[in-house]
Parts: structure tokens; sequence; C-alpha cells
């Protein structure tokens, strides 16, 4: 193994992670999470679970929807709106 | 880690964004109704997700929407594009649903919520999964190889069971962090638009997140580790 970057252990990889996905990291810090990734094929596998989760979750859930009845009352809305203005 | 970004829309609204938000009152106030009615198709979702979580129920939450669509026709005239169009409904969605006081018990502002969802000391992995700080080999490494996914198959199809466990997670959230994973992994919002519609800081809503996700992958984990 590679010795692993020890001012980025992998109990601090799975703290910033969601910086890391959001593109949020700093270039100095971002180049470490990279180096300690190339080293570390657990934290390659743990970041690969947090983007398999954001994918279950969206799978999971469903996204609201607007029945056809609150979309008519809607335009209705609009309607109305429309013709008074 | 990184410093918050000073603001989170105001300077960075490109001329195009402007304009597209221009032309779109236009025709609102010519009283197009398809370009309201694509509005509406394109908000209503994440409108209704929102209001979910001031309401105790759908029938609520749909009236809340309504009052807004109201709110923001009348107001069009006072929309002076310092937000995007978007944003700005979003803040008279929270605003419409917070004074009507539709959910007694919320009477906390939502960035108070936040500063107290984000508090406290987390681990999005417990601790005994690594090795000691005062390891002399590799301090804070993974203490045994993480548990693979790839060996069970209903993580990797998106099983039916393995569904209910991320659904199961998502529920136990605290509500803050539970509204953000919503409104980013399911509704699809991107990070400045549930910090702008939420009222909380970019660094809130991105812990906020960090531990929603941790969470659901943690209990995913522990669900297949445990049979």
């Amino acid at each position: 193994m590679t010795s692993l970057p020890e001012d980025l252990p992998c109990r601090d990889i799975v703290e910033v992670v969601t910086s890391y996905l959001e593109g949020n990291l700093d270039a100095p810090l971002r180049a470490r999470f990279d180096a300690h990734l190339a080293a570390c094929p657990d934290c390659v596998m743990y970041v690969d679970q947090m983007r398999q989760t954001i994918t279950l979750v969206g799978s999971a859930v469903d996204p609201m929807a607007v029945t056809p009845e609150l979309r008519d009352d809607l335009k209705r809305a609009f309607e109305d709106w429309a013709g008074a203005a | 880690m990184t410093p918050d970004s000073p603001t989170s829309s105001a300077p960075t609204r490109d001329a195009r964004a402007i304009e597209a938000d221009r032309r779109l009152i236009a025709l609102l106030r010519a009283g197009d109704s398809a370009a309201y009615m694509a509005l509406v198709d394109e908000l209503g979702p994440s409108m209704l997700r929102l209001a979910g979580q001031f309401t105790s129920s759908r029938a609520v939450a749909e009236e809340v929407v309504q009052e807004t669509w109201v709110a923001v026709l009348r107001g069009l005239d006072r929309f002076e594009g310092r937000s995007s169009l978007k944003t700005w409904i979003f803040r008279i969605l929270v605003n419409r649903a917070k004074t009507r006081g539709v959910r007694e018990r919320r009477t906390v502002p939502f960035a108070s919520l936040a500063d107290s969802e984000t508090g406290d000391d987390f681990e999005a992995v417990s601790a005994e999964h690594f090795l000691p700080s005062t390891d002399g080999r590799v301090p804070n490494h993974w203490a045994a190889p993480l548990p693979h996914w790839e060996t069970v198959p209903e993580v990797a199809t998106e099983s039916r069971e393995t569904l209910a466990v991320v659904r199961e997670a998502i529920d136990a959230l605290p509500e803050m962090q539970r509204t953000v994973i919503l409104l980013r992994d399911v509704e699809g919002w991107d990070g400045p638009q549930v910090s702008n519609a939420l009222e909380i800081s970019e660094t809130n809503q991105r812990v906020l997140l960090h531990r929603a996700r941790s969470k659901a992958r943690a209990a995913i984990e522990r669900h297949y580790s445990s049979t």
C-alpha cells in the first residue's frame, strides 16, 4: 500500500466527502483528497457509496405531483387575475 | 471546510437569466396562460414539497401553493429582479406558510432550526470503524475493510427492500436535514436554490445535506451487514 497522507486520514475523508462531491473544496484540499483516494481503495468505495446513496434517495421518494384538480384551480386563478387586470 | 461564498444569488446573476425573467414576466402580464402553466408545471412539485414541510396535510399544502400563486400574480409589479423570479416565488411561498401559521409548533425560524441541526458532534461513520488516532502505522484509517455493496444485489438493483430502508432513514431525519435532502436529491434543486428558499447559509445547507446523506448511507450499510 502506498503511504496514506496522514494529514487527511480516512476519518476526515468521510466528513468532507459532501463538500468534495459538491465541488466545494478549495484546490489544495481537493488535491489532498484526490491523493488520498489514489492510495486508498476503501475511501474510493466510500465515495462511490455516497454517490449510490444519492441515486437511491432519488429512487426511494417520488417527487411531488400537482394533481389535475390543483392545476385547474391554479389556471383559473390566473384567468381571474388576467381578466381583472 | 471552505469559506462560504459571500452571497448566494445576487452578484452571480447573469444578464441572460435576468432577461429571461423579464421576458417571462412580460408574458404573464400580457395574460399568457401557456407561459404561466409552464411555470406552474415546473415549480409546482417543489412548491408542494416545500409547503409540505410547514403543513400537516396535503390539503393545506395545496392551499398554501394556491395562495402563493395569487400573491405572486398580484405582486408582479413589485418584483425588482434582485433575486431570480423563482427564488422570489419560493420566498413568498415560505412567507405565506409562516404567516398563515399553519403549523403552530413552527415558531422557530429555519435558520435557528438549521443551526440546531448542524450543531453537536456528528460522525458520518462512527469512531469504532477507524483505527485510533494513536495507531503507530495508519492512525484514523479504516479499521476493517468497508463492506462491499457490489456483493449485495438488493442494493445494486435498487430493490424494494433497499428503497424502503432509504425511505425509513429519510423519515427518521430531523426536519431540516430531511427538507434539504428531499429538495436536493428528489426534487433536483441545487445548493444555492435551497439556501435561498430556506434562508439558511450555504454552509448550513451543505452540512445538513452531508448529515442527511451520510445517515442514509449508514442505514443501508447497517441493514445489509446485520442480515
